[in-house]
């Protein structure tokens, strides 16, 4: 967050200089984002192309759903695929050229967008019971807190920090506890994802996952 | 890990500056103090035994899992028994089971016996009663009421298997780092550690998070959160809290020294008057030493006589009648 706010000072100062009055807007611009999400950045894939029309994202290619995602969230991780705190390299080939405002518009334009409403079918329904108890009541023994303790009520997130994780993608979520767990993604200064997941086994994992995906992301 | 490579971490950490905080341990490293010899450990029963465990009436069981349930969910008797955004597992971590967590089943296995805080031989229901009423900044259930006894079920469950009167307990209560906190504990400095590992869940001015009216992270001074009688207030008590459980997740994550300024930072702020208060701050702070001893209450912060006030919070009276005195003369 310091590095942002510096971030955004340094760019007021710029403009005082330049005598314009450019620097970052707080907020984006759907419609421009929407012209974006099509287009691409001029040297990669559009975001539609993996993520879907309606932004549902696609299970089989652990592409996340992004759409009625938190938009300060949505900006923060696209600008963490730019500086490497975030590591894909699909992802970080495809939003490389695109500015600031345009990271901004992007995610103004998934946020305002509907959460999609499908769910996954598993009839696994030991690893989802498994699931069911690790997401609500935690494995405390192993200082493994329920995922709502942060995630929110019915895990639909809270703010910028806590996104919702009810109905993803199972193969997005467990690729990206693996994520933590290995300091891959670099994102929480404060480490408290990495610090859980490194505790995970990967049957649990497995189960999060699962459960987490068989949950609606919104009413 | 050996000291050495901590040290070279910390270094790495601290040459990055700005950038990562300096680290004394991995994060999935839990660091808790080691218990001391002689105590005895108890393996609380989990959620998982409560619903299988054989022995148990299923009426009984109905009562323990609601017992758990008001536990887990107090927020559900807002305005009844509650009148503040925390819940009994806000400082009771892990259901209430875990070492250095505040686990509740020793009030079941030690009490009744004589408190300090109120001076007489207190029962397992005027225990839960001190909770709700300072902690919660709230209005206890009725001492042998329907809710009362879910509670008190849930503890005595809790405690299955444990020894009665014996206090030689591991893991128990706040005091691993001592009660007397540092002479240069500094305010500044635990404003600091609070913006750079608390403030993500617990907000900038200390005032939690809620979503759509449900509480998410509960706040830590203001009128939602404990009032000026509540064990927190103490500040060893919040320092011990803070180090083996905060940030969530992350036992051991701050030095002692953090733990204690912090602790003193988040204690330095305004929050609902005491139930005990007698109308004059500097009487309330003679008449009950033992305790404001530990807290910065009547004490000036900033310019401010912290607790020089009337506010009650959302609670629409200042002391619940449930709290008596006895006595045996």
């Amino acid at each position: 967050m310091n590095n942002k706010q510096g971030f955004v000072v340094n760019c007021a100062l710029g403009a005082l200089f330049l005598g314009v009055s450019l620097g970052v807007s707080a907020k984006g611009d759907p419609e421009s984002g929407q012209q974006l999400s099509m287009k691409g950045d001029g040297s990669g894939a559009p975001c539609m192309a993996c993520h879907g029309p309606n932004g549902e994202g696609n299970a089989a290619g652990a592409f996340p759903y992004i759409a009625g995602m938190n938009e300060q969230y949505l900006y923060r991780q696209l600008k963490a695929y730019q500086t490497g705190e975030r590591n894909n390299a699909v992802m970080s080939m495809n939003i490389d050229n695109f500015s600031d405002q345009q990271l901004q518009d992007i995610a103004a334009y998934y946020a305002s967008l509907d959460k999609p409403t499908s769910t996954a079918n598993n009839a696994n329904s030991e690893l989802i019971q498994q699931g069911e108890r690790l997401v609500n009541v935690g494995d405390w023994d192993n200082y493994i807190p329920p995922c709502s303790t942060c995630h929110g009520p019915n895990n639909r997130g809270v703010n910028e920090n806590f996104p919702g994780i009810a109905g993803q993608h199972a193969s997005y979520i467990k690729q990206q506890i693996n994520a933590w767990k290995s300091g891959n993604r670099k994102t929480d200064r404060v480490q408290l994802m990495e610090a859980v997941a490194k505790r995970l086994s990967d049957e649990q994992i497995e189960a999060v996952s699962a459960y987490l995906a068989s949950i609606p992301a919104a009413e | 890990m050996d000291t050495s490579l901590k040290v070279t971490l910390s270094l790495i950490g601290i040459s990055i500056g700005g950038l990562a905080i300096a680290q004394s341990q991995s994060p999935g490293e839990v660091k808790l103090p080691e218990f001391e010899q002689g105590k005895y450990v108890h393996d609380a029963p989990t959620l998982s035994d409560i619903e299988n465990d054989p022995n148990l009436h299923k009426e009984l069981r109905k009562v323990i899992l609601k017992g758990r349930d008001m536990f887990m969910n107090t927020q559900q008797y807002r305005g009844e028994y509650v009148f503040n955004d925390m819940n009994c597992k806000s400082c009771h971590m892990g259901e209430g089971r875990l070492p250095w967590a505040a686990p509740v089943w020793p009030a079941a296995t030690t009490l009744p016996d004589f408190r300090g805080k109120n001076q007489h031989v207190n029962s397992l229901e005027e225990r839960i009663a001190g909770c709700f009423s300072f902690s919660m900044n709230g209005k206890p259930p009725e001492y042998g009421s329907d809710d009362m006894l879910a509670m008190v079920a849930y503890h005595q469950y809790m405690a299955k298997g444990a020894k009665v009167y014996d206090s030689n307990i591991a893991g128990r209560g706040f005091s691993h780092l001592g009660k007397q906190m540092p002479e240069d504990i500094s305010y500044d400095a635990g404003k600091q550690v609070y913006e750079e590992n608390c403030a993500v869940c617990h907000g900038s001015n200390g005032e939690g998070k809620t979503v759509n009216g449900d509480i998410v992270f509960p706040p830590l001074w203001g009128d939602g959160s404990y009032n000026w009688g509540a064990g927190m207030t103490r500040i060893f008590t919040a320092a011990s809290f803070i180090q083996n459980n905060m940030p969530l997740g992350q036992p051991g994550r701050l030095s002692d020294e953090e733990a204690w300024n912090v602790a003193y930072f988040i204690n330095a702020h305004e929050r609902p008057q005491d139930p005990r208060y007698t109308g004059e701050i500097k009487e309330t702070r003679e008449k009950y030493k033992n305790f404001y001893q530990w807290s910065l209450y009547g004490q000036e912060i900033n310019g401010q006589v912290l607790g020089d006030h009337d506010n009650t919070g959302e609670k629409p009276f200042l002391k619940p009648e449930i709290l008596k005195s006895r006595s045996f003369d």
